[in-house]
């Protein structure tokens, strides 16, 4: 029974910490859906927000596996947690936008720059919103959609 | 606090950790560490002839004594050659430090002359690694490289220095105590879990202890010994574990898994609790999971928590220091446990080591190596550690050799090191001189490090190499015997060198025999001598290893003999 799984992992800032932690899912054959990192505010750490999927059993390992690595602090396995991630996307200036902006608005979003051909609009909310608003952007005829991954705090 | 160089720092670190012994090969990035030691003799150095039996060597050194191995080597393919080893001493848990020179730091990431991304290398076979940026991180680094070797679930720790880090100057201050915030490994078990493992055996009709590994490198045989007896309970021990319990203790059925003795593995089978004491439910242990301890409760007490439940269920995880565990369980267990409740399960398993006995049909006109290693155990029990290369050998040799200690068996298990047994013999000689080092060895295997022939001749090193001679990649062939047919594809050696000549060219000794006399008379004649020695013997060429759970199949279902 595969799940999807939310783990933040909260990592010493050094030199190959990331390599540690991708190689790691490289060898033992664990997907890694989204990963996103940055160092933590006023710390010598980072987190790292993995999306992963697998079995119970699977997932059981990974999150065992990343504590036994030496620069891993904690992990945080979510379960009631807030997600969001950030979209970018590039619209032609011929299309109307008005509408684009609306779509943006009710993704909490906006269009954040306008440039000599295109304009950048942004959206950040749920993940499978931003599903659903990548699939909504289509008839707007994106020439560029940039995700972010997913970020998540713990309720 | 001095200043000093990063080289200097080096060999002062290894005064501070107490290191009595580098095994090493010098080469031009780690050439200012080299000249530290040539003005400081703090440790005598090994000049082994290769770089992994550098590495082997201070892997059998720490077998043996429980002590970090050290190695030194350099860039690039001074580095890749070590490789090999820093996987072995990964797979079985052990710890070592292994010294790498690298370029200079300005000169990473450009192709220079023997540049290799060292760290991005070992990264999957080491429990940690460290590139160093610059000689003030230094002594931190070596501090916590020792550190991390031997606590916790030991393993190997690599530390990559660039040359000029050895060359620059820096304060050394090496630290005293360690402190890692981001690694603190349980030690002590949970209580409350103990306690209900401790319930679990009390209530069991079928248990059996399931020993590993574990065992030998948290020095709690004694331990196990003083449960085992209070209990009543019969164990198994796996490769990893031999020597744990005495070869002659009642209780012991053998060792388990692919070539375990028919009553540990249907001890396995049919037991209805599993008290697994520090192994890591190896697939040559376990066989077909799904059928693995079908009816057992499982116990499981290791240090690391990855371990536990990653390819069975565990009905009581316990996560500690086996010592620490074992020292509240034991005196729960004496007090709870009343050892006649087992009674007949004992007789069951009686039965079954009755009806199929570890055996072999000796023979009058060709040797048989089940006897070589009979022999050498009647000669030599509780006085000589006893090292492995990997194949049929070394199966032989942990079925038939009377073990009466633990650290008295070296052997690659996890890896499966072809050629790890002459240079970890070496180490093992360096680390425990007073007894004999012995290496069981195949016509495959020795040939795999026959190099070190030097090193042992140089630095008198009298390791006596027993090589079981059947003319094959024995191990190989006798899979193609039992599963392809007889097709030999690429397993018959019999193309060979003279071993005695060529034990005697590097200034060993060298014998070649083909009969019990002439082999108790080579054998006693190496002893007597002191010498190292290469000891060709000329075994039965068809000879399988028997009892044997095909890969992937049940522990229950063995093959017990195979006729022609």
């Amino acid at each position: 029974m595969e799940m999807r799984k939310v783990i933040s992992v909260i990592v010493l800032n050094e030199h190959g910490v990331l390599t540690r932690i991708t190689g790691l899912f490289a060898a033992r054959g664990y997907n890694i859906e989204s990963l996103t990192v940055a160092p933590i505010p006023n710390s010598k750490y980072s987190r790292l927000t993995i999306v992963t999927n697998g079995s119970p059993r699977v997932i059981e390992q990974i999150i065992k596996q990343l504590h036994k690595l030496i620069p891993v602090y904690k992990v945080i396995e979510h379960s009631e947690l807030v997600e969001k991630e950030m979209v970018l996307a590039k619209i032609p200036l011929e299309e109307r936008l008005a509408d684009v902006e609306a779509l943006c608005r009710a993704y909490n979003g906006n269009i954040v720059n306008i440039g000599v051909d295109s304009a950048i609009i942004m959206a950040a909310d749920e993940p499978n919103r931003i599903a659903n608003f990548i699939n909504a952007l289509k008839r707007f005829n994106p020439k560029e959609i940039v995700r972010s991954g997913v970020v998540a705090i713990e309720r | 606090m001095a200043k000093m160089s990063g080289a200097q720092m080096v060999v002062e670190a290894m005064r501070e950790e107490g290191v009595e012994v580098v095994f090493g090969y010098p080469g031009g990035a780690i050439m200012n560490v080299y000249d530290e030691i040539y003005k400081h003799r703090y440790f005598e150095h090994i000049l082994t002839r290769h770089e992994q039996a550098a590495v082997h060597a201070a892997d059998g050194y720490a077998r043996a004594t429980g002590k970090v191995g050290v190695a030194f080597v350099t860039s690039g393919p001074g580095f890749t050659n070590a490789v090999t080893g820093l996987a072995t001493a990964y797979m079985d848990s052990i710890p070592i430090v292994v010294i790498s020179g690298q370029v200079p730091l300005s000169m990473i990431g450009t192709d220079a002359f023997q540049e290799i991304d060292a760290v991005g290398i070992s990264r999957p076979c080491t429990k940690h690694n460290f590139l160093v940026k610059s000689a003030k991180e230094l002594p931190r680094i070596l501090a916590e490289a020792f550190y991390l070797a031997r606590t916790g679930r030991p393993g190997p720790v690599h530390v990559d220095i660039p040359k000029d880090v050895t060359a620059e100057i820096a304060e050394f201050d090496y630290p005293k105590e360690i402190k890692l915030e981001t690694y603190k490994p349980t030690i002590k078990g949970n209580a409350r879990q103990i306690k209900k493992a401790v319930e679990a055996i009390a209530e069991a009709k079928k248990p059996v202890f399931y020993l590993g590994g574990g065992i030998i490198h948290s020095n709690s045989s004694d331990l196990i010994r003083e449960l085992v007896h209070a209990t009543q309970i019969p164990a198994v021990e796996t490769l990893m574990a031999r020597g744990v319990l005495r070869y002659d203790d009642p209780l012991l059925l053998g060792m388990v898994g692919m070539h375990g003795s028919y009553a540990a593995n249907m001890a396995m089978s049919e037991a209805d609790l599993l008290i697994a004491l520090g192994p890591r439910f190896d697939d040559r242990v376990t066989g077909k999971l799904s059928e693995f301890a079908k009816y057992a409760k499982i116990i499981h007490v290791d240090i690391d928590p990855s371990s536990i439940g990653k390819l069975v269920h565990v009905d009581y995880p316990i996560v500690g220091d086996l010592k620490y565990v074992l020292s509240e369980l034991v005196p729960q267990a004496k007090e709870k446990v009343d050892p006649s409740r087992y009674e007949a399960w004992r007789e069951i398993l009686k039965r079954y080591e009755e009806l199929h006995p570890l055996t072999y049909e000796d023979s009058n006109e060709v040797l048989k190596p089940e006897w070589v290693i009979e022999r050498v155990g009647q000669k030599l029990m509780g006085k000589a550690r006893i090292s492995t290369d990997v194949g049929q050998h070394q199966m032989w040799a942990a079925q038939f050799y009377p073990f009466t200690r633990p650290r008295e068996f070296i052997t690659s298990g996890g890896l499966g090191t072809m050629g790890f047994g002459f240079p970890a013999a070496m180490g093992v000689k360096k680390g425990v001189p007073e007894e004999i080092s012995v290496n069981i060895s195949g016509d495959g295997s020795i040939l795999m490090n026959i190099q070190e022939l030097m090193t042992a001749v140089e630095y008198r090193l009298p390791v006596i190499n027993i090589i079981l001679n059947n003319n094959y990649l024995g191990m190989v062939r006798q899979w193609q015997t039992f599963f392809y047919d007889k097709r030999y594809a690429e397993t018959d050696l019999s193309m060979q060198p003279d071993f005695v000549k060529l034990a005697e060219s590097f200034g060993g000794v060298g014998y070649r025999v083909k009969t019990k006399e002439e082999f108790d008379k080579a054998l006693d004649d190496a002893i007597s001598k002191g010498v190292v020695a290469l000891i060709d013997v000329v075994i039965d060429r068809y000879e399988n290893v028997l009892p044997m759970v095909p890969a992937g199949g049940s522990l229950y279902n063995m093959l017990l003999e195979y006729k022609d």
